[in-house]
């Protein structure tokens, strides 16, 4: 008989707590942001597919085509193609497509890279109607910036 | 055409059936949008915000969307029951109107019998579950059904019998005449319990969670509506919403004190405001409860009807007719 009336309260207690928990939920503020009409910052760490840097200084990348992004790459996803030019030190990037339908992000490119030529882009909202869409010549996607 | 040539009582009910109809599926929206908006912020979600200003349109956009979906019949379904179900759940909400008190003059008809009258119709309901998951030759459907009225069956008792020491008190079965009784304290500072028993009940009776096993999704689909589609789906919606009303309008009748509240002018039609404002606040408590709590098991349904709200009803029964009759004997 005890537990009879110690299990009504108990009961009644915890389905009030759980109202209490809800009516203070309901008055806290929305968490739902409204996507393509309010975006979030994305964090810099973020990992998009890579990008050319800008150098401030020369206004153009920092790539000296020694493949090393290409040959590391574990995805096969890089091509780099550098030529000899006149007055040019080394080899002059002529074109530097990647392949990101086949691109895994592991960075290694990134990190390879010798004169730090290559960061990860902010670029989430990646859709399209064909993968050519996906097949990017980042020298002119740097030019176009 | 001269409309002063029919019968002035005819024109008296066309006028009131539209109006009635009219409120039923304008009730089904209010109450949609407020469930779905509620439940979006208790989740700490915005709820419909697409169709017009803050989602407000919703409802309207998805009863058309019902209109206008084809109405499937099931090859091995019982085709003349399966139509009538949705029908027989609709036909009582109109009904039910009939003898609800919303202000002093706002009343179609002061039965004598208005409770039983009002209660009787509300249980046809539970025939069209019945009827419904019967006929839909389905598992889920007939599940559904099954458990819809045994819990029917169970939570009436418990229902009828705190209904029962209102009326004991009241010493009248007619809603106004209950209305009228409380006149210095509404009945629910003295049967704060009958309160709370028949709440409980009445969400059992409407098949609201915590108690919505009869279309509990994530064990029956849909329960007994599994087969429907289309409008014969949405009359079963506006049933369980205009009972939902009903439920909480035999409340508001019965221990807030119906229509009254402060004086407004023109108080005979106004104390409706008063109402309605008690009735869609119960409503809200409805919709607040159906979002904290987890359904409950089906031995927990029927052990907490038997075990507490029986035996409480039944004391609270005996002791309400007790004091009636020594009242006058003491003071």
């Amino acid at each position: 008989m005890n537990e009879y009336f110690s299990d009504l309260f108990s009961g009644a207690k915890s389905l009030l707590v759980g109202l209490s928990v809800t009516i203070r939920e309901m008055f806290k503020p929305v968490v739902t942001v409204q996507y393509p009409r309010e975006k979030l910052e994305i964090t810099p760490n973020f990992r998009g597919h890579t990008e050319l840097v800008k150098d401030p200084e020369t206004g153009t990348h920092k790539c000296i085509s020694c493949m090393m992004c290409q040959k590391e790459c574990p995805s096969d996803c890089i091509r780099v193609k550098g030529e000899k030019r006149e007055g040019v030190k080394g080899l002059a990037l002529v074109s530097y497509s990647l392949d990101f339908t086949k691109c895994s992000l592991c960075g290694t490119c990134v990190e390879v890279c010798p004169t730090a030529a290559l960061e990860y882009s902010q670029e989430y909202e990646l859709a399209g109607y064909s993968s050519d869409e996906f097949r990017f010549d980042l020298l002119k996607r740097l030019e176009e910036r | 055409m001269d409309i002063s040539i029919l019968p002035p009582e005819l024109i008296r009910i066309v006028i009131s059936a539209v109006i009635i109809i009219a409120f039923v599926f304008l009730n089904a929206m209010v109450l949609g949008y407020a469930e779905r908006k509620l439940a979006g912020y208790i989740m700490r979600r915005p709820g419909p915000m697409e169709v017009g200003p803050q989602g407000i349109l919703q409802l309207m956009i998805d009863g058309v969307k019902l209109i206008g979906k084809q109405l499937i019949v099931p090859k091995e379904s019982g085709h003349a029951l399966f139509r009538i179900a949705p029908l027989l759940a609709f036909i009582p909400v109109g009904l039910a109107f009939v003898v609800i008190p919303f202000s002093d003059k706002l009343q179609a008809r002061d039965l004598d019998v208005g409770l039983v009258f009002m209660l009787a119709i509300m249980s046809v309901n539970v025939v069209a579950v019945l009827v419904a998951g019967w006929s839909s030759n389905n598992k889920y459907s007939l599940f559904g059904a099954i458990r819809s009225v045994a819990q029917n069956v169970a939570y009436e008792i418990p229902m009828l019998l705190s209904l029962l020491s209102v009326v004991l008190m009241a010493n009248t079965l007619s809603l106004k005449g209950i209305v009228l009784a409380q006149h210095p304290v509404w009945y629910v500072v003295c049967q704060p319990l009958a309160f709370i028993i028949y709440f409980v009940a009445g969400l059992a009776e409407t098949n609201r969670a915590p108690f919505d096993l009869p279309e509990a999704e994530s064990e029956l689909t849909a329960g007994f509506h599994t087969e429907y589609s289309g409008m014969s789906f949405s009359l079963f919606i506006l049933a369980e919403y205009t009972n939902m009303f009903f439920v909480c309008s035999i409340a508001v009748v019965l221990f807030l004190g119906g229509w009254s509240g402060i004086p407004l002018p023109f108080y005979a039609y106004s104390g409706g405001i008063w109402f309605l404002l008690k009735v869609y606040a119960l409503l809200f408590v409805m919709i607040w409860v159906r979002w904290t709590y987890p359904r409950v098991r089906f031995d927990q349904l029927l052990n907490f009807c038997w075990k507490y709200l029986i035996p409480f009803s039944l004391v609270n029964l005996m002791l309400t007719a007790i004091l009636v009759k020594l009242w006058p004997v003491v003071f």
